[in-house]
């Protein structure tokens, strides 16, 4: 266990050395990549100026006593930029952590049912559909939904709001605010619900799949024990595993998910700030978004592994 | 079979695209229908915020995104293949090196990485060609290095060397001609990951602010506020492309995949 811990922590080194020197590694003005199309005050171009010609080390050295500083500014907004990070994590956990849990749930049990009868009409039809989703921009996704269920069209009238967490003037700490964020909730999470359910559920019908060939099975059918019960009781544990340690390993891909929903749906977490610092560019919030979604898909990944080895006993050497 | 099919329809729009449509088509000043018009005779899928015809745009869009699909995909697939029969050839603290640098991209998720690059190097179509090729190439890396293991310890292999044949002998005359119907199956099966990823880089404003690629065009769309008008003559078209040509990609690689290695038949 201690090597996964260490070599997570080497990944992570790498990711903290590679948003450092990235930008600095260019060819040309660093100061203009920060100053891009903006008016900078000019003594404040001097102080940065200052600091970028101390020698590469010590401004790393400098970097790595608080990658956290507070004091890194957003170069568009002009404050913090771990301020507004913190500020836009949680409608992002929200969004994604409802996502994620739906898409399991659903995801799952179309795997099963697929993956129990392969070749029958629900696997076809559920196998179909799950690839042309899985074949979807995300964001084109939410852009239809957006155009049908809230603005309206081909005769069904719009019920959904067109974007953002909360209509104006509502208050969030409610419930009835609850229920606005609720129904803000809606659209972008069927989105990302859709898109990620086709990846689990392909996964879960081929581990139940491989599963369905084990030999233990045929002894439990040999023993008289029902179909359903040989399947709930012997196959789906088993192939449960490499589905959800997929689920944790798939963070890369809802956090890509994450980015282009938001900024369709005007949701504003994480995924907009990313979006609203292209537009800058934002150097100093894009670096220390680049840092925070590394972070938690290394967490997430570590974890997957150390969970693996918790629940399956045949991996422990 | 449908993959061909579909394919086949895609690539020869592009080809005959710069033939049968005038360069009149994408100049704004020379636009002449109205705004967000819903289609109708003369303009089949309707007129964007600017007054141009969606299905001209949408046949140079295709030029586009295969273009840039099958150039990121091969830039992304000579990475890959190298890096992994090296790795999966050598021993030792190089092999462990080039592991850690295939571990290290997979575990990167890629869209933000993506961002930073594709910040730092500009917004051109080359420059998104490279920054698709660099974060795409660590899958096929790991499935090839995964499938050089398996042929370096065929006794061939062991043969071959004690006659005395050197690494880069072994690795193009023996492994290469090995793995390469694996490298062909999982090409395939890239370039519908890599139009995706397109797709997305240009949705963002990564790419060619010019060119009307579909994500690009997916951009405007959203930028010029067709969703909040109800144009979905504007959505509907481009995605619905991406979506045909990603699985039509998807199902001929997956069927190579199936004749390749019947083991890992899905």
């Amino acid at each position: 266990m201690g090597s996964k811990v260490l070599r997570a922590f080497i990944t992570l080194a790498f990711v903290v050395m590679f948003n450092f020197f990235l930008f600095r590694m260019l060819p040309g003005d660093p100061i203009g990549l920060y100053a891009r199309g903006r008016n900078q005050d000019p003594e404040q171009l001097v102080e940065l100026r200052r600091a970028l010609n101390k020698p590469l080390l010590e401004q790393f050295i400098t970097y790595l006593r608080n990658p956290f500083d507070s004091t890194i500014d957003s170069t568009r907004f002009s404050r913090p930029v771990w301020e507004m990070i913190g500020e836009r994590v949680w409608p992002t956990l929200l969004l994604l952590g409802t996502a994620i849990l739906l898409a399991s749930l659903i995801g799952i049990w179309i795997g099963i049912r697929a993956g129990w009868k392969p070749g029958g009409r629900f696997d076809r039809m559920s196998t179909g559909t799950t690839l042309i989703l899985y074949s979807m921009p995300e964001f084109w996704l939410g852009m239809m939904l957006l155009i049908v269920f809230s603005v309206g069209a081909f005769g069904i009238p719009g019920m959904f709001p067109v974007g953002g967490i909360s209509s104006p003037g509502v208050d969030t700490s409610g419930p009835m605010g609850w229920l606005n964020v609720l129904w803000h909730l809606v659209l972008p999470c069927t989105t990302l619900v859709l898109i990620y359910l086709a990846d689990y559920a392909l996964v879960m019908r081929a581990s139940l799949i491989d599963e369905r060939k084990q030999e233990y099975l045929t002894l439990a059918r040999a023993k008289g024990l029902r179909d359903t019960m040989v399947r709930k009781r012997h196959a789906v544990p088993n192939a449960l595993l490499p589905t959800v340690t997929l689920i944790f390993l798939s963070l890369g891909f809802v956090v890509t998910g994450a980015i282009t929903v938001e900024t369709v749906f005007s949701w504003p977490g994480l995924g907009l700030l990313t979006y609203e610092a292209l537009r800058g560019p934002d150097i100093p919030l894009l670096q220390a978004i680049f840092l925070m979604f590394s972070i938690a898909v290394i967490v997430a990944n570590l974890i997957a592994e150390l969970l693996y080895v918790v629940f399956d006993p045949r991996v422990r050497s | 079979m449908t993959g061909v099919v579909i394919l086949a329809i895609f690539i020869a729009t592009a080809i005959l695209a710069p033939i049968l449509i005038p360069d009149a088509a994408l100049d704004v000043t020379k636009a002449d229908g109205g705004r967000f018009e819903g289609p109708s005779f003369s303009y089949p899928l309707g007129t964007d915020e600017s007054g141009r015809s969606i299905l001209l745009l949408l046949a140079w869009g295709t030029r586009i995104s295969l273009t840039v699909g099958i150039a990121a995909t091969i830039i992304s697939m000579v990475l890959g293949t190298a890096f992994g029969i090296a790795a999966g050839h050598f021993r030792g603290a190089g092999s462990h090196a080039l592991v850690g640098v295939t571990d290290w991209f997979l575990v990167i998720p890629f869209l933000p990485l993506a961002i930073v690059l594709a910040t730092v190097l500009g917004p051109s179509t080359t420059n998104l060609i490279i920054v698709i090729g660099i974060t795409s190439w660590a899958g096929t890396a790991r499935l090839i290095r995964a499938q050089t293991l398996s042929i370096e310890g065929r006794p061939y292999l062991e043969r071959s060397k004690a006659l005395g044949a050197g690494n880069w002998y072994q690795m193009s005359r023996h492994v290469l001609p090995n793995v390469f119907p694996l490298v062909l199956a999982n090409t395939t099966l890239t370039v519908a990951i890599v139009i995706l990823s397109e797709t997305t880089l240009s949705f963002l404003g990564l790419g060619d602010p010019q060119a009307p690629s579909w994500g690009a065009l997916l951009d405007r769309a959203f930028s010029s506020g067709a969703v909040s008008r109800g144009a979905w003559w504007y959505v509907l078209p481009p995605g619905i492309c991406v979506v045909l040509v990603v699985l039509a990609f998807t199902l001929v690689g997956r069927a190579m995949e199936r004749i390749v290695d019947p083991r890992r038949a899905s």
